[in-house]
């Protein structure tokens, strides 16, 4: 039995169609990613889930029970909001305690269990602070404690490090995958960040325009986009018109290829003006201009680089040039 | 260059402004103290406290003061439960004509106090109610209503909308949810709001005048003390009381409302 599932769930603000035709399925224990430009239909997806959205048409089951009219207090599932949205005017152990409280466990007993939660944040002892005197780290991990001290079948994250600075933000990924394995609780989470998604993920959706385009492992996602959507979005592949992959492969099919799978090779069937180099380190970047496409390629540093300006040939082995059929 | 220090000619222009706001102020105080009853007359002839006595044993003072209490305290409680309501609707709900009620709510401040009570006047006269201390009332809860409505809206927008998801995520029902998480957040607004809306019935002229009847709140009372040449520093010592007890709130809601930024502006 799936931890999520949606059948053809559709919301509709209006004329705009924010989520549109979407199923899919979440397996217990999976940590899954949505991940999607702004507008894409992600969140509100998310915000389905929790219920504070109802679905325009469609059905929503969270272990195989129907949740259209479930109000969110009804629900088992609990969200480490965006701006993480800590009660201000309650201290951080009573912030944590909050659902404990709701549900009606005694003062006592929902004090140990939320400085449990907390030591498990490694926010052990801070529970008399209020949230304005905390850093933005340790607020996400007062609104990670407060969900997960609920112990719900289903943890929802909205962008949930999308505030914190990048070295925290590594930091917290580490974590989080930690804790998922550890509670073995379905982590849903959404990000624009692709890189977010394919480090912590097992599988992602990637939305585009209130749909899912390509659900996938990491992988999948990153060396087999099925569309070029896909491709582009998710960590800046070439992607390559159908009219020149026909000319070059004979398919009829627009094709992705990595920028670090692009070689130069005198004789390569691709040739390609140089407009742009930049040294990243390990690897130099260079931009190329070939029959009206950009392609950038990503050359060692001891392969031999060409010059702006200078038109070269390029090549590939015929297994990294990627056909998108389903893109045509 | 940038001075730190202002010239001494913006110093002394400061200085004289808010002596003229404030010396004739002053001057009421001083006027409670004098000997001489007939007329003001500067310098006062002699001090006395005897004033004070005089006015605690004046009937007409303490009906006057129990009226204006009663209509401010009924103005208010009406204010911040309408006030309240109607800030929650406008800020957390998207409904068709809403920033049209909430420019006719903010409007009656807006309006001359004249034309308000003009306008009552006739409405109560169409609809046969009679002059009483409720029509009083119903006058001043129309800009009572404006001054919670303000607080209440700027507290609302303030406060992060997800609060509201986040105690429903956490299992709270609408009902808990107001009374853990909404309520606790608008206290200090409302208070202040109620307040400064208390401050505003207790010294209110034009609108009473035109909802009164035949009724004194204590500033009409002051009102008609002032042609009457009898026991003038009476009206002085009622001024003083009207001034604290005017005072008093305002300054209250200055003091709740410093650093509630931190606390209201909370989330990133």
């Amino acid at each position: 039995m799936s931890a999520v599932s949606f059948a053809n769930v559709s919301r509709h603000f209006g004329a705009v169609k924010a989520v549109d035709g979407v199923s899919l399925a979440i397996a217990e224990g999976e940590f899954f990613a949505m991940l999607g430009p702004s507008g894409s239909g992600k969140t509100t997806c998310l915000r389905l889930i929790a219920g504070f959205e109802r679905p325009t048409s469609g059905d929503i089951r969270i272990f195989g029970e129907s949740v259209a009219d479930l109000p969110p207090y009804k629900r088992h599932v609990n969200t480490v909001f965006q701006d993480y949205a800590l009660f201000p005017h309650l201290n951080v152990i009573d912030n944590v305690a909050y659902g404990l409280m709701i549900a009606g466990q005694g003062r006592k007993q929902r004090h140990a269990a939320a400085e449990e939660a907390l030591e498990m944040v490694r926010l052990g002892g801070y529970g008399t602070r209020k949230p304005s005197e905390l850093s933005g780290g340790q607020r996400q991990r007062v609104a990670l404690a407060r969900a997960l001290v609920n112990k719900p079948r289903v943890l929802l994250l909205d962008e949930p490090l999308g505030a914190l600075d990048l070295k925290l933000r590594e930091q917290m990924q580490e974590e989080l995958k930690g804790l998922q394995r550890q509670l073995g609780i379905t982590f849903v989470f959404v990000t624009h960040d692709q890189g977010e998604a394919l480090s912590m993920a097992d599988r992602v959706a990637v939305f585009n325009d209130g749909k899912i385009i390509q659900v996938g492992g990491p992988e999948d996602i990153y060396f087999r986009p099925e569309v070029p959507f896909v491709a582009d979005f998710v960590g800046s592949s070439n992607v390559l018109p159908e009219a020149l992959v026909a000319r070059l492969t004979g398919e009829r099919c627009p094709a992705a290829i990595r920028p670090e799978r692009l070689r130069l090779a005198s004789d390569g069937p691709l040739k390609a003006r140089v407009t742009g180099l930049s040294f990243l380190g390990l690897t130099t970047r260079v931009s190329f201009e070939a029959e009206g496409t950009r392609l950038t390629a990503l050359l060692p540093q001891d392969a031999p680089r060409p010059v702006e300006g200078e038109t070269v040939g390029l090549t590939w082995a015929a297994d990294d040039l990627h056909l998108m059929r389903a893109g045509a | 260059m940038h001075s730190d220090r202002a010239p001494l000619s913006l110093k002394i222009a400061a200085a004289a402004g808010l002596l003229f706001l404030h010396l004739p102020i002053l001057l009421i105080f001083v006027y409670a103290f004098t000997t001489e009853e007939k007329s003001f007359q500067w310098p006062p002839p002699g001090l006395t406290l005897k004033w004070f006595a005089v006015t605690w044993n004046r009937p007409d003072v303490w009906e006057a003061l129990g009226l204006s209490v009663r209509v401010a305290a009924i103005a208010t409680i009406l204010a911040m439960i309408l006030g309240t309501l109607c800030a929650a609707a406008v800020s957390r709900t998207r409904f068709f004509g809403r920033e049209t009620i909430s420019l006719l709510v903010i409007l009656p401040i807006a309006l001359p106090g004249v034309v308000t009570g003009i306008a009552l006047r006739s409405a109560f006269s169409i609809a046969e109610i009679p002059f009483s201390t409720w029509t009083i009332v119903l006058g001043h809860a129309t800009f009572c209503v404006v001054i919670v409505y303000n607080n209440a809206v700027a507290r609302f927008r303030r406060t992060s909308g997800s609060l509201i998801e986040a105690s429903m995520d956490l299992g709270a029902n609408l009902f808990q949810t107001l009374r853990h998480v909404i309520l606790p957040n608008i206290a200090t607004a409302l208070v202040v709001g109620g307040m400064l809306a208390f401050a505003l019935s207790f010294d209110e002229v034009i609108v009473t005048t035109f909802t009164a009847g035949q009724q004194q709140t204590l500033p009409i009372w002051m009102l008609e003390e002032l042609v009457r040449p009898r026991e003038r520093p009476v009206t002085n010592v009622v001024a003083m009381i009207v001034v604290i007890v005017t005072l008093l709130p305002i300054l209250g809601a200055y003091y709740l409302t410093r650093g509630t930024e931190a606390v209201a502006g909370q989330g990133k």
